[in-house]
């Protein structure tokens, strides 16, 4: 890295910390009894886990006809609720790993919280399309493993068992490049531990002691999944539109849907890292490390994609209306003005008209109103996922098959269930690991700081000031006195 | 005899990482051989003066890559050409551009698990090892250069102590580290 920082660059840390204030800052949440609020979140959310545990076993018990699902529209909130929660897991390795490509600082202050949320979220994921298979002790069938059937071997055409390989490989490496991340601060809580917590942080950091060889490593083993990252992160959700796309369904069998399904995804998956982030900040004080430039960028990225999301849905019905075909023209004037109009409505509404307000800066800085709209968006993005799914298939090529669904209490419950297991995980993380990746952020303080940098910066600080915004300026460095 | 179970350890303590950059830089002037360089942070400009060749790792990562593009693909194309040839939607048995999705993601997965283990092997870590730590103000905020001390001369340790207090070095400490 020997970018220069710009001298108008918005300083990234506030506070004018100290490489020890950071420390202390990012570890107090994890060093200190559970907050009031906190403690009220946790049991929330686990009652909504129990209301999973408690839907899961009545599906597994009765089978899926607890849903409403029926043969005209076999896919429901299940595979809606699974695209969105893989949706949202694609924010986590976004930030960190194709940002760190581009070297973009601001994400060392939300890279470790978003890749826990992207972990999580694809748990969440994961679990409805083994439910939907009716009889999930069966699940191990759809691993090519030696069997006594021939051995029968699973269809490597098959879209389905690509998604297979790609959520198991994205949540294996998700899982791998956050826990090396993690090694390093867990050294950190190790080495300001005492007893039993520090046998577990011990056991945790993995005999982590800062060597200089072993950042080296470490530093070469994160570019590299960095750069394994990138491709798979946009690989994924692409593998999920394949799920769609390659099928015979009007309305589904479109060109466009791997870009449009990536794009969504890093829309919703920002959305819900704002939802988190805007909360963790205020609950655990890191105000100074989650700035609002962090968050106008993230507002950038909203912009971003979720205009990129509405260009898609006006392509769909364009090409429509081009192909002169009529049941892929039906199916979108059905998508729009059929039975399930509503839902159009909420998608067009949640994720194309309301981030518009995003070209103001003000909005953009504004926590209330970036708080409001990331609910939006992940509303917005649920329905954009039902639109897919259900009207599509609600209206079929017989008008004798034509049907309409809505969910069972089961699937009602599954879904907030899901959003239960989410944060309980998420909860328990943020009070047992550091929540954001304090070496990264010291590593940038001598860049982004605000006492060397933007209005505040102390000029004559023995090493502030212009003389060491070259973060690898290893010319001008001064050689003890 | 010497000692072998444990081991003396003479070091510098620097409150920065550009007084740290600095002193390593004049122990390469006098000849100084440090052990070793510790940090809370990865320090920019430090491998080269500490004469660290880079970090072989990617090359590992991209081995790891092909065996598993090699595997998936070879695997795929077994099943269905020699073990069970089956015809979907009319498609030759040996249709390519239907196994690249697994390929790839059997290359990423194969060179990421690959990379991380060989990490921890080489830097000999991993769960349950906990190797003495040298200072626990290293992962907090400070920086420190360690010369071996075992068997080394009053002449040499006094030789590292003005090297400290002309550097700038904060504290120097003298440790015995357990095996």
């Amino acid at each position: 890295m020997s970018a220069a920082v710009s001298p108008i660059r918005e300083p990234l840390i506030n506070g004018s910390k100290t490489y020890h204030q950071i420390t202390e800052d990012i570890l107090a949440p994890t060093e200190r009894a559970p907050s009031p609020p906190w403690v009220v979140g946790f049991i929330i959310a686990v009652t909504f886990l129990a209301l999973y545990v408690f839907c899961l076993g009545w599906t597994i018990f009765y089978g899926i006809g607890s849903w409403d699902l029926n043969r005209t529209i076999n896919w429901g909130w299940d595979i809606t609720n699974f695209v969105w929660w893989v949706g949202i897991g694609h924010a986590g390795t976004l930030i960190s790993a194709i940002l760190l490509l581009f070297r973009q600082k601001w994400r060392t202050g939300v890279n470790r919280a978003a890749e826990a949320m992207t972990i999580f979220a694809v748990v969440c994921a994961g679990q409805f399309p083994l439910i939907h298979m009716g009889r999930i002790w069966m699940a191990f069938f759809i691993f090519p493993y030696p069997n006594t059937r021939g051995p029968l071997w699973v269809n490597f055409n098959s879209p389905l068992l690509w998604d297979v390989f790609a959520i198991s490989t994205y949540l294996t490496v998700s899982l791998l490049f956050w826990y090396t991340g993690l090694v390093p601060d867990f050294a950190t809580v190790r080495d300001r531990a005492k007893g039993i917590r520090k046998k577990i942080y011990s056991l945790l950091s993995f005999g982590w002691t800062g060597s200089a060889k072993h950042w080296q490593r470490w530093e070469a083993l994160s570019l590299v999944l960095a750069g394994l990252a990138t491709p798979l992160v946009l690989s994924v959700h692409t593998i999920v539109s394949f799920d769609f796309a390659t099928s015979v369904i009007p309305g589904w069998h479109t060109t466009i849907f791997p870009p449009y399904f990536v794009a969504g995804a890093i829309f919703s998956g920002f959305a819900m890292v704002l939802t988190l982030m805007l909360v963790a900040r205020k609950l655990f004080k890191l105000e100074d490390y989650i700035t609002l430039a962090h968050i106008e960028s993230m507002n950038k990225v909203i912009l971003v994609t979720g205009t990129i999301v509405g260009v898609a849905y006006l392509t769909e019905l364009f090409v429509a209306w081009y192909s002169g075909y009529l049941p892929e023209q039906w199916a979108f004037y059905n998508r729009v003005f059929g039975p399930y109009y509503w839902s159009y409505i909420g998608m067009m509404s949640c994720n194309v008209l309301s981030p518009q307000i995003f070209w103001s800066r003000k909005m953009r800085r504004n926590i209330v109103v970036t708080f409001v709209l990331s609910i939006f968006i992940n509303i917005g993005m649920w329905f954009e996922r039902f639109v897919i799914i259900a009207t599509t298939l609600a209206r079929d090529y017989l008008p004798s098959s034509w049907s309409y669904y809505s969910p069972t209490w089961v699937e009602i419950g599954l879904f907030a269930g899901t959003i239960g297991l989410f944060f309980t995980l998420f909860l328990i993380f943020a009070r047992v690991a550091p929540v954001i990746a304090v070496a990264e952020v010291k590593s940038i303080l001598k860049s982004a700081g605000d006492q060397y940098t933007g209005p505040n910066a102390k000029h004559d600080h023995k090493h502030g000031g212009i003389e060491v915004r070259k973060e690898s300026d290893t010319t001008g460095v001064i050689s003890g006195n | 005899m010497a000692n072998t179970s444990n081991k003396e350890i003479l070091y510098g303590v620097y409150d920065d990482e550009e007084d740290l950059l600095g002193a390593v830089k004049q122990a390469n002037k006098d000849h100084l051989d440090i052990w070793d360089v510790f940090t809370p942070f990865p320090v920019h400009g430090l491998d080269p003066e500490l004469g660290l060749a880079e970090s072989r790792l990617h090359i590992a990562g991209f081995v790891y890559g092909a065996i598993g593009t090699l595997t998936a693909f070879l695997f795929m194309t077994w099943v269905f050409t020699r073990d069970w040839p089956m015809i979907f939607g009319g498609k030759p048995y040996w249709s390519v551009p239907a196994f690249i999705p697994i390929t790839f993601e059997v290359t990423v997965l194969f060179a990421s698990i690959g990379m991380v283990v060989s990490f921890y092997i080489v830097n000999a870590q991993g769960p349950g090892i906990q190797p003495p730590v040298l200072d626990d103000r290293i992962t907090d905020d400070k920086f420190v250069i360690a010369f071996d001390a075992d068997n080394s001369s009053q002449e040499q340790k006094d030789g590292w102590n003005s090297f400290f207090k002309n550097t700038g070095a904060s504290e120097v400490i003298t440790k015995v580290l357990p095996a």
